[in-house]
């Protein structure tokens, strides 16, 4: 019998949650079949079998949270078990499964009544604290006792009652009755940590925008005039993003707080250029990394941007190509946004938002002159991104998205 | 060899301190002028007293009420074989003790002790042979002994303290108290239930002191009730004793005419004070106060290494008391954090019914201007008491107005010293009168009392 455990999740990722159990309890399966599938904050991956066998049992059941090492089932190595048991079996099986996860949620569902129905960490509450918090949906977590060794007395409770601090906690609120044409579905573990990693962003960082807008004619000029000959070299379509990058990166080279972060009294300059790029999926938006675009040929940078394009859409990121990054590109663009205020991805101090090329009426030496016309944004970190230096950047990337030459000449 | 710790006195202070040196591995002697180990508590205390009661008590049940339960017996008294089990009892704890002793490797020492000077003790054995011990820490756990009423100097004959009030040879037919606090209390109920009439003279106009006084109000009509008679507010002025007979001259304590009072024996119970004669605290400069209690921080006195706790010290003068602070003294010295909480030193009269409280008065919630509520339960209510012809007395449970924090509990009834037990270990972890209301209480027990008296406080008594 080989336990299947949580595999390592990556960097400062310690927990999971058991997405889809792709094979029952009983279930004959082959070595690297895959058995389950995880969801962590950032990425969602697979666990397979190690060798031939029957998947014994299910440990973790779907939505339980998991930590790296912890028992997910048991597989019974060799067995040949599964596929020759009758359908009934299986069917029991699945029932079981199912009866295990009904009672895991109705746990769930039950508003936190005992103390101990978090987990064995919260403290037993006596009698008296523990009809006030129950009649009041109070979390216990949240009050300060005063009791013997901290415990929370009454009187603690309705202290906490009373200052109106504690009462309803999201997580024991009682769940609002959802009507008939309205439907509830759980948030993903990926939904869950984007939706707090951008407040999180706007909650600590004091962001705002600057604009500016660019004529991307030279840009396109040498697209139409290199495309063929670029794609046949190099096996990848020359795309704007490249001159994006280039450009972005000279400039953080020339603004080095915008490719810096806060470390609490200090600040980390990064003297090299992980370059992040947004990229929206079926399941949320994620943001591989580029890394060392400062050294890369354009050909490079564009391969790379394919490749983790591609990735994303087939869910093949892994955790390390997601992090590290020092400054994030998103490009609402070919959603057709003209113009918009990026979140800063935390704690990098920048992100270049990139728009929709439209042709406008520009005066061009005293003409009027129809040009594809991009407006940018940049969000930064007004704690140590001056505006000077935020305006500064994006006039930077403009000029040399307008005369690419200077991403050769250096100037 | 010094010793880490030198113990002068073998009181429930003195051997709990010792034995919680031997515990922590301490080298650990205790230095004791008795024979026999316990102090007070064990040899003419608490121990000898609790048998005199409890033996007295059933004689009363006997002869009293085994009619109403559907016995037939006659009854006598033997009053030499009453002794002698107390005895016994005195005698086994003693030896019990000298055991533990053994088993803690505690060293007892048996002669008076003095401090000739810090770190050393001089001990002066029972055939006047002297022997100095050298100690880092030396604790002054002598204990107390009773107060002599001026006029009525203790012949322990005619004229007794509570040492003598435990061995009368014979039954005392007119016995007078002097103080109605817990020691005259007892034994005055000791001697009334045994034959004698009993009369007790308290210079207050209440009885128990310090105790509640809705508790003490009730507490009194059912002695009453019993046969004691009470003359409060008087004070005893002189006293002629003769062979045969004790005349006591008694006047109004505000004052008035003096009244005679006859009997055969004179309970002197007026309290008890500090016991440090001859123990050499002049010669090392260690504080008292001019009542003569050893003035202590955290059981340390005003000289360097030497320590003291107990009866010796202020605060109640109980063996409990003096128990803990033995442990907290030497865990202190061997540099642990010893703590105790003197908000919750039980207190108990061992009559029957028994009187137990913990915490704060009525009277002192009052006057602290502290907003409470009040729950009560009587006996008479209860299925096990009415059950066991043992109704009377009480619950009472006192607690915050806004925090429900249980403040005090007050209960009078048979079996209330063991019953008071919840209500203290519920206010050490700071529970409110709800946490006793909603824990469960086995049926049919007294205790259920204490439960109906919890839920009396936000007025949801379930049983009246």
């Amino acid at each position: 019998m080989t336990e299947i455990v949580v595999p390592q999740l990556g960097e400062s990722v310690t927990e999971a949650t058991v997405a889809t159990w792709h094979k029952q309890a009983g279930d004959a399966v082959k070595k690297d079949e895959v058995l389950v599938e995880l969801e962590t904050d950032k990425v969602s991956l697979e666990v397979s079998a190690r060798a031939d066998g029957a998947l014994k049992e299910i440990v973790a059941n779907e939505g339980d949270t998991v930590e790296v090492g912890a028992l997910l089932g048991h597989l019974e190595e060799g067995a040949s078990g599964a596929a020759s048991k009758s359908e009934d079996t299986s069917e029991a099986a699945q029932a079981k499964q199912d009866d295990a996860k009904a009672t895991t949620e109705q746990k769930a569902k039950e508003p936190a009544t005992v103390g101990a129905s978090s987990g064995g960490s919260s403290q037993h509450l006596s009698p008296a604290p523990q009809r006030v918090v129950s009649e009041h949906k109070l979390d216990p977590s949240q009050i300060q006792g005063t009791g013997k060794d901290g415990r929370i007395t009454k009187g603690d409770a309705l202290k906490a009652l009373e200052s109106g601090l504690t009462v309803a906690t999201p997580a024991a609120s009682p769940e609002r009755e959802t009507g008939p044409r309205e439907e509830r579905v759980k948030m993903t573990r990926l939904r869950q940590t984007i939706a707090r990693r951008l407040k999180d962003a706007q909650n600590t960082a004091a962001m705002l925008t600057t604009f500016n807008e660019v004529d991307l004619g030279a840009v396109m000029e040498l697209r139409k005039h290199y495309k063929d000959s670029f794609q046949k070299r190099h096996g990848v379509k020359l795309g704007f993003m490249g001159f994006f990058t280039k450009a972005c990166v000279a400039a953080l080279q020339e603004l080095p707080a915008i490719n810096a972060e806060i470390d609490g009294k200090d600040i980390i300059y990064k003297n090299h250029y992980d370059i992040g790029i947004a990229v929206g999926t079926e399941k949320g938006l994620v943001v591989p990394v580029v890394r060392d675009c400062d050294r890369l040929s354009l050909a490079e940078i564009e391969k790379g941007i394919s490749e983790m394009g591609r990735k994303a859409r087939d869910g093949d990121l892994s955790l390390d190509d997601m992090q590290g990054g020092t400054f994030t590109i998103t490009n609402g663009g070919v959603y057709g946004s003209l113009m918009s205020t990026p979140i800063l991805n935390a704690p990098q101090s920048g992100i270049l938002g990139m728009h929709k090329i439209q042709e406008r009426p520009m005066a061009v030496n005293g003409q009027v002159e129809i040009r594809p016309m991009m407006y940018l944004a940049l969000s930064y970190d007004h704690r140590i991104v001056d505006g000077k230096e935020a305006v500064t950047f994006l006039v930077r990337v403009k000029e040399l998205l307008e005369d690419p030459a200077r991403l050769v000449m250096d100037v | 060899m010094a010793y880490d710790v030198v113990i002068i006195g073998g009181g429930p202070g003195g051997y709990n301190a010792a034995i919680r040196a031997g515990q922590l591995g301490l080298k650990v002697a205790c230095v004791e002028s008795r024979k026999t180990l316990g102090g007070t508590c064990l040899n003419v205390g608490c121990i000898p007293s609790k048998a005199l009661l409890h033996a007295s008590e059933m004689y009363e049940k006997a002869r009293l009420h085994f009619g109403d339960l559907g016995i037939k017996a006659k009854v006598d008294l033997d009053l030499g074989q009453m002794h002698k089990q107390k005895d016994s009892t005195v005698e086994t704890l003693t030896k019990g003790i000298a055991f533990l002793f053994k088993k803690n490797k505690v060293e007892h020492i048996s002669g008076h002790g003095k401090i000739i000077k810090p770190g050393v003790v001089e001990v002066t054995d029972h055939d006047g042979k002297t022997q100095t011990l050298e100690a880092k820490s030396i604790i002054i756990a002598t204990g107390s002994e009773p107060t002599p009423l001026p006029g009525l100097e203790f012949d322990e004959k005619r004229i007794v303290s509570s040492t003598g009030a435990l061995d009368f040879p014979k039954v005392p037919k007119h016995l007078v108290v002097v103080g109605a606090g817990v020691i005259g209390l007892e034994l005055g109920s000791v001697w009334r239930r045994l034959g004698a009439e009993v009369t007790v003279v308290e210079f207050l106009d209440r009885i128990l002191p310090g105790m509640d006084s809705e508790v003490a109000k009730q507490f009194k009509r059912i002695l009453e009730k019993q046969g004691i008679a009470f003359r409060l507010g008087a004070k005893v002025t002189g006293a002629t004793t003769t062979k045969s007979a004790v005349t006591l001259s008694v006047e109004p304590a505000k004052g008035g005419e003096t009244e005679e009072i006859k009997c055969d024996a004179v309970l002197v119970a007026i309290g008890r004070r500090p016991f440090t004669a001859n123990l050499g605290l002049e010669d090392v400069g260690v504080k008292t106060d001019d009542r003569g209690f050893v003035l202590t921080d955290h059981y340390k006195t005003n000289v360097e290494g030497i320590y003291a706790l107990g009866d010796v010290t202020h605060g109640p003068m109980l063996a409990h008391k003096a128990e803990d602070e033995g442990v907290a003294c030497i865990e202190r010295i061997a540099g642990k954090p010893g703590h105790m909480n003197y908000d919750l030193i039980p207190s108990v009269v061992y009559t029957d019914p028994e009187v137990a409280a913990v915490g704060k008065t009525e009277d002192e919630l009052k006057e602290a201007g502290i907003t409470y509520k009040v729950g009560k339960f009587p006996f008479m209510a209860n299925s096990r008491a009415k059950a066991n012809h043992e109704t009377d007395g009480f619950v009472k449970i006192l607690a915050d107005a806004e925090t429900d924090r249980v403040l005090g509990a007050h209960i009078v009834g048979t079996g209330a010293g063991e019953m008071i037990a919840e209500v203290v270990a519920v206010m050490e972890f700071g529970g409110a009168s709800e946490d006793i209301a909603r824990t469960c209480h086995a049926h049919p027990t007294k205790s259920e009392a204490v439960r109906q008296a919890a839920m009396g406080v936000e007025g949801w008594t379930m049983q009246m």
